[in-house]
């Protein structure tokens, strides 16, 4: 379990992380999301004890990584920027390692045949691609077989066969029953993975909840689409109801402000005939791009405030973008 | 692994016992660092060549031109300094080395998965000492006594050369070894503290080189008083046989020596706990 308790880290005048807390909780994947310079990797690395925080504290299983007797026993991370030198086989960087937690070299072995880096474990890291890379950092987390593993973006530069690895390791871990903690800036990874969000925009945090009500929480405001041989007496009817009707494409109208139901059974009470009765989905990247629209460090100029104030999220959606001006 | 079984709730791993981070764990683990990486084992190659070898020549350079030698020349071989002289040479390469056994890991990033494995920290800077001066130690100690003994054995064709049992020779062989070992460490705490390979190596250049050439060009009084206290001279003096009059004692010089790189060890040490890896 991670715990995390009003962490905060300023570099200089810049705030990277921002009064964060947040618990991981065991057994579960959870996606660490934000824009990039949103203060992931930094968040990561305060739990890994690589920076100090300037406030507040992260705890893994009740201690501070730092305090840990076995590390690569309890947490096992894959760091964003490399951290392996070049000039050493991906063997020897495992064995280094494992050596400083007496793990045995058929462990290292193993780890290597458990990401398929069997034929080039011997060569220097130096010609390694970038998914090779990846695949020794995944091998590096996971020596000591630790309940927790942290990773940030694994999925980063990786061609589409190495995405799909990614995500069935990832599948695997979370069914033996670990802790993965995972950020990305892409949502379709977490859409297939995660069951558990925690959102961050600014070094701030914008929601933590499960992808589920993420998604529906984005989709509060969001239209149905209804097809009708009589569109004009359908849109009339559901005026009367309050609700506001845009045409869309093949004849279907965007109805806005009622749901399906209400749809239906006014259809119904006017002897309307429906072709179509369709609720849009919100996809988690569509909730994700309007959650934190100002929370991108180097958004566009022309995203007025007026524009964010207008895409209805939950108030825990909004607040903390309202009280920060640009 | 399993990827379709239901996950059983929560996976609980606490660590065992004998699980856990030890100080000897970390020795053996900068002992395969240090060892597999292609640069060390030929900077370490460089160093043992240099001291083992470069006396030697010197000493066949010298023999083979005796008949054309001056009775100055001749009289003025000193065949411990002769034999040893290669020292200066091991130095420069050893200090690059341990310069680059911490800022190779910063600079390539290893350093965090250093860090991560041995999230204390400390153990990883000593360990770090412990493996170098090691290595560096027992490789230049038998470097100097090859070079010594093989130098006395060249020397020996016109009578020149001297035994271990003479004055000094014993005490300059070793202090060879001891003063490039001690760069060595100097130079890994200037390594942590700068982090950086370029600037730890200009740095080692500055204080070894320039800053006695800038000491060189001061009024002599002064250049005089501040002379002994120089980092070059305090710990050189040890692995020389013949010691330069207005400058400390061999093993007083050492001491100093000592005490600057314990003083720079412990800036490392603080940086390297409190900073950001």
């Amino acid at each position: 379990m991670i715990e995390v308790s009003g962490l905060s880290k300023h570099y200089g005048e810049r705030v990277a992380v921002d009064d964060l807390t947040f618990t991981i909780r065991p057994g579960v994947v959870t996606g660490f999301l934000g824009p990039n310079g949103a203060g992931k990797s930094t968040t990561m690395r305060l739990i890994l004890g690589l920076d100090r925080p300037t406030h507040g504290t992260a705890t893994v299983n009740g201690r501070h990584y730092r305090d840990l007797t076995a590390p690569l026993h309890e947490v096992g991370a894959l760091l964003e920027a490399r951290a392996v030198h070049t000039g050493r086989s991906g063997y020897n960087h495992l064995l280094a390692l494992a050596q400083t937690h007496g793990i045995p070299r058929s462990r290292v072995q193993e780890v290597i045949e458990l990401v398929g880096l069997e034929s080039v474990a011997r060569k220097r890291v130096g010609g390694f691609s970038l998914g090779m890379g990846q695949r020794l950092g995944v091998a590096a987390a996971l020596l000591g077989d630790p309940a927790t593993v942290v990773l940030d973006e694994p999925a980063n530069g990786l061609d589409p066969e190495g995405i799909r690895w990614i995500r069935n390791l990832l599948r695997g871990l979370a069914a033996e029953g670990r802790t993965v903690f995972l950020s990305s800036h892409l949502m379709s990874e977490m859409e297939q993975t995660a069951e558990h969000l925690i959102v961050i925009g600014r070094g701030r945090l914008i929601a933590d909840t499960d992808v589920a009500t993420f998604v529906a929480q984005a989709s509060a405001g969001a239209p149905v689409r209804v097809r009708s041989p009589q569109p004009t007496p359908l849109a009339e009817a559901l005026a009367a109801l309050g609700g506001r009707c845009e045409p869309s494409d093949q004849g279907a109208l965007q109805v806005y402000g009622l749901t399906a139901e209400q749809i239906g059974e006014a259809a119904a009470a006017h002897q309307l005939v429906l072709h179509e009765l369709t609720p849009v989905q919100v996809s988690l990247e569509d909730a994700f791009m309007s959650i934190t629209k100002d929370s991108v460090e180097y958004q566009h100029a022309d995203a007025s405030p007026e524009q964010t104030a207008a895409t209805g999220l939950g108030s825990e959606a909004a607040a903390p973008a309202a009280g920060a001006p640009r | 692994m399993s990827i379709t079984a239901a996950p059983a709730g929560p996976m609980v791993r606490n660590p065992r016992a004998d699980e856990r981070v030890t100080l000897v764990r970390v020795i053996r683990s900068e002992w395969t660092k240090l060892w597999t990486l292609r640069s060390t084992r030929w900077s370490l190659l460089l160093a043992f060549v240099a001291q083992a070898g470069l006396g030697p020549l010197v000493a066949a350079i010298q023999m083979s031109r005796w008949s054309s030698l001056s009775l100055q020349d001749r009289l003025t071989i000193n065949p411990i300094d002769h034999s040893l002289g290669g020292w200066h040479l091991a130095q420069l390469a050893i200090a690059i080395l341990g310069v680059m056994t911490i800022t190779g890991e910063y600079q390539t990033g290893m350093i965090r998965a250093s860090l991560m494995a041995a999230p204390k920290r400390l153990p990883v800077l000593w360990a770090k000492l412990l493996v170098f001066c090691s290595v560096t130690l027992v490789l230049m100690l038998a470097a100097a006594f090859i070079g010594f003994l093989a130098g006395q054995a060249i020397f020996a064709q016109h009578h020149v050369n001297v035994a271990l049992s003479a004055p000094h020779a014993l005490r300059t062989v070793i202090g060879a070894a001891l003063y490039t070992t001690a760069t060595g460490a100097v130079c890994v705490a200037l390594g942590t503290a700068v982090r950086r390979t370029a600037g730890g190596i200009s740095l080692f250049v500055g204080v070894f080189y320039v800053l006695p050439f800038m000491v060189a060009i001061l009024p002599s009084s002064l250049a005089n008083s501040i002379h002994p206290y120089l980092p070059n001279y305090a710990g050189g003096g040890l692995a020389q046989a013949l010691i330069d009059p207005n400058s400390f004692s061999a093993w007083g010089g050492f001491a100093l020596f000592g005490g600057y790189t314990v003083a720079l060890i412990a800036l490392a040490a603080v940086l390297l706990r409190r900073r950001d890896a």
